[in-house]
């Protein structure tokens, strides 16, 4: 890496909750270190606001829910290097994209808005990676500040970042938790969910709900067997798989099968 | 001639007095997370005085006994490999300075103490040779050999084994034959000490030993019958490696898959597997840099990746790996199985699957030993 000029550094808001840039500001001294190694040019939570600004590395935290944000993304795209979403909803479409089960957005727009006609957001929450290229994803309800951090140092380095695959069971495994799932009978989504959050849940005693969403090769099927088994209802099977990552295959169809949800079918 | 002598139950808790005065730190099985798994003794009240457990495949759960027994219960989920071959540990740390020049210094060991396991099983036993001979042979492992150096071991003949045992199967259980530093046997008023190394003598020469009675040899028997006949579950076979290489077209493979989930919990409380992958984190600031190794697993695709393939992109061929590999070329690799039937993998799989159920089917047309 050479010294002349510090790479630009931009984080974007779309459809969110916010838990992702505070996953950002609550990196404490890294964040520091982190604002001496790269110049933050945009980050309206933060403080600097340039959202037009060229810059080397865009993180994108949110789902496309408006128009308005189709247009934004398009623009961010063409002024940014190497586009990263953060957490669920830029990942997946999040919890927002629970309304895309049910084509229901018109439906709760009456009954939650006091002026529905004030309202102009798109019949589906989508993922960034709908509506432009992204070269890496980072998951996670919210991110975790260790895989960001990650993530930009193999950038100025100029190496492609690790992505984590694994499932969380691994994690689990290595920190000696003992499984909720065997033990107590809690219906753990480990066994189908990405890694990188150190297996947090379990090791605090509860079973993981998947907010890291699908693992590689995660075999849904047999574990919504499982669940079953284990005496849950196919709604709450449902439940399990579309809770955070409803819009992320394999999750979408194995919540949907329990359910008996045929998909583009209102209900 | 070695120390064997009866140990009152009520002067038990001189056991980890005596290993504290000799220099050891003591861990043994303590209910942590509705389980039985290795901590940090400080008396011999941590034991799990009058717990059982019923373990079954996907299940574990812990109950109450009628009696005052510490040691009646089968393995947990852990055994000693996590203490010797840790799930995480930084091998190396490197920094480069200004020109450019690196530096390397070795990781260093989280409590270099000599260590005092108390409570370790047969199975446990025998998979403690099988780490060593992976570990310790050719090029030896400088963090493993340390912390393997020092330990003394307290071991425990299962009397209660679980539905998933299958030790005696294996022929490495359910009593403790060698490898110990003491052996235990647990009766209603107290325990069978026998010593097993000089080391295990000078500790037994402080406790107040009394000759062993009739009586007490005859229980002993009879529990170490009663142990062996409680096993409902057995390899086909001590050698499978032919049987299993002979077949690895077989429909079973496919049909183990749709259920594996592939999630490496049955790798990871294995006692003898010990795959590892490594990791470089690097500092912020670019000029440190940890070097770490962690417990991975055939489970993984990152287990088969090989410049810019993953040679195990599926289950099928991700669970006949396990099994192939354990059951039979671990015989070319290290004299016999990699199994020691202590049935971790059978409990804490999450949906259940017995190797010893899929083994049978899968050998069941070629020959054995
Ligand atoms: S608690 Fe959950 S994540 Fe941990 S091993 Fe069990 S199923 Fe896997
Ligand atoms: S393969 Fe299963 S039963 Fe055999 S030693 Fe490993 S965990 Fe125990
Ligand atoms: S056999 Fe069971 S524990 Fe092992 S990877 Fe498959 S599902 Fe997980």
């Amino acid at each position: 890496m050479t010294d002349e000029r510090k790479p630009r550094v931009a984080v974007h808001k779309f459809s969110s909750c916010d838990g992702c840039q505070l996953a950002f500001l609550n990196l404490g001294p890294d964040l520091l270190r982190l604002a001496e190694l790269v110049e933050i040019v945009h980050f309206a939570e933060a403080g600097p606001s340039n959202p037009d600004a060229d810059v080397d590395i865009a993180f994108i935290e949110g789902s496309v829910s408006t128009p308005d944000e189709r247009e934004r993304l398009r623009r961010i795209r063409a002024h940014s290097g190497f586009l990263v979403t953060i957490g669920a909803c830029a990942t997946s479409g999040g919890l927002q994209a629970l309304r895309n089960l049910r084509d229901s957005e018109s439906e709760w727009r009456e009954a939650i808005y006091a002026r529905p006609e004030y309202i102009d957001s798109l019949a589906h929450a989508t993922a960034i990676r709908e509506h432009a290229r992204v070269d890496l994803e980072l998951w996670g309800c919210p991110v975790d500040g260790r895989q960001v951090l990650a993530a930009v140092r193999a950038l100025l380095f100029g190496v492609p970042p690790v992505e984590e695959r694994d499932k969380v069971c691994l994690e689990c495994k290595r920190h000696q938790t003992v499984c909720v799932m065997v033990a107590r009978g809690e219906p753990c989504m480990g066994p189908v969910t990405r890694t990188g959050c150190g297996a947090l849940c379990p090791r605090f005693g509860r079973d993981c709900y998947a907010c890291y969403g699908p693992a590689e090769g995660a075999n849904t099927t047999s574990l919504a067997h499982r669940f079953e088994g284990l005496g849950l209802a196919p709604e709450a099977v449902a439940r399990r798989f579309h809770f955070i990552h409803s819009g992320q295959e394999p999750f979408t169809g194995a919540g949907n099968e329990a359910a008996g949800i045929i998909p583009g079918k209102a209900r | 001639m070695s120390i064997y002598g009866f140990l009152h139950r009520s002067a038990l808790k001189q056991l980890p007095e005596c290993l504290n005065e000799a220099g050891y730190r003591c861990i043994g099985p303590r209910v942590r997370e509705g389980a039985v798994t290795f901590g940090e003794l400080t008396s011999i009240d941590d034991l799990p005085r009058g717990v059982g457990d019923e373990q079954r495949p996907a299940h574990y759960r812990l109950g109450e006994r009628e009696d005052e027994r510490l040691f009646a219960w089968a393995v947990g989920p852990q055994g000693l490999k996590s203490w010797l071959f840790t799930p995480r540990e930084t091998l190396w740390r490197s920094r480069r300075d200004d020109d450019g020049r690196l530096y390397f210094e070795t990781g260093s060991p989280a409590d270099d103490r000599p260590l005092a396991a108390i409570g370790v099983r047969a199975c446990d036993l025998a998979a403690l040779r099988l780490q060593d001979a992976h570990f310790l042979e050719r090029e030896p492992d400088p963090g493993y050999r340390k912390r393997r150096a020092g330990l003394f071991l307290v071991a425990v003949d299962c009397t209660h084994p679980a539905e998933t045992c299958f030790c005696h199967s294996t022929g490495d259980g359910p009593a403790c034959e060698s490898g110990f530093d003491l052996a235990l046997h647990e009766l209603d008023d107290g325990f069978i000490v026998h010593a097993g190394s000089e080391a295990g003598e000078r500790v037994a020469a402080r406790l107040p030993l009394l000759p062993v009675g009739e009586e007490q040899e005859a229980a002993r028997r009879d529990q170490q019958r009663a142990a062996i006949d409680a096993q409902q579950r057995a390899l086909p076979g001590r050698n499978l490696r032919d049987a299993l290489f002979a077949n690895l077209d077989h429909e079973r493979w496919q049909a183990v898959a749709e259920r594996c989930l592939s999630c490496a919990n049955c790798t990871s409380v294995c006692p003898t597997c010990f795959c590892h992958s490594h990791e470089e984190v690097p500092d912020l600031d670019g000029r440190t840099s940890e070097h770490l190794r962690q417990w991975d697993s055939c489970f993984t695709e990152g287990h088969s990746y090989i410049h810019g393939i993953v040679i195990r992109a599926e289950t099928p061929e991700r669970y006949r790996q396990w099994l192939t590999h354990k059951l039979g070329s671990w015989h070319d690799q290290y004299g016999r199985s990699g199994c020691v039937g202590c049935g971790r993998c059978i409990t804490w799989c999450p949906v259940g699957i017995d190797l010893t159920e899929e083994a049978t089917v899968i050998c069941a047309e070629a020959g054995d030993d």
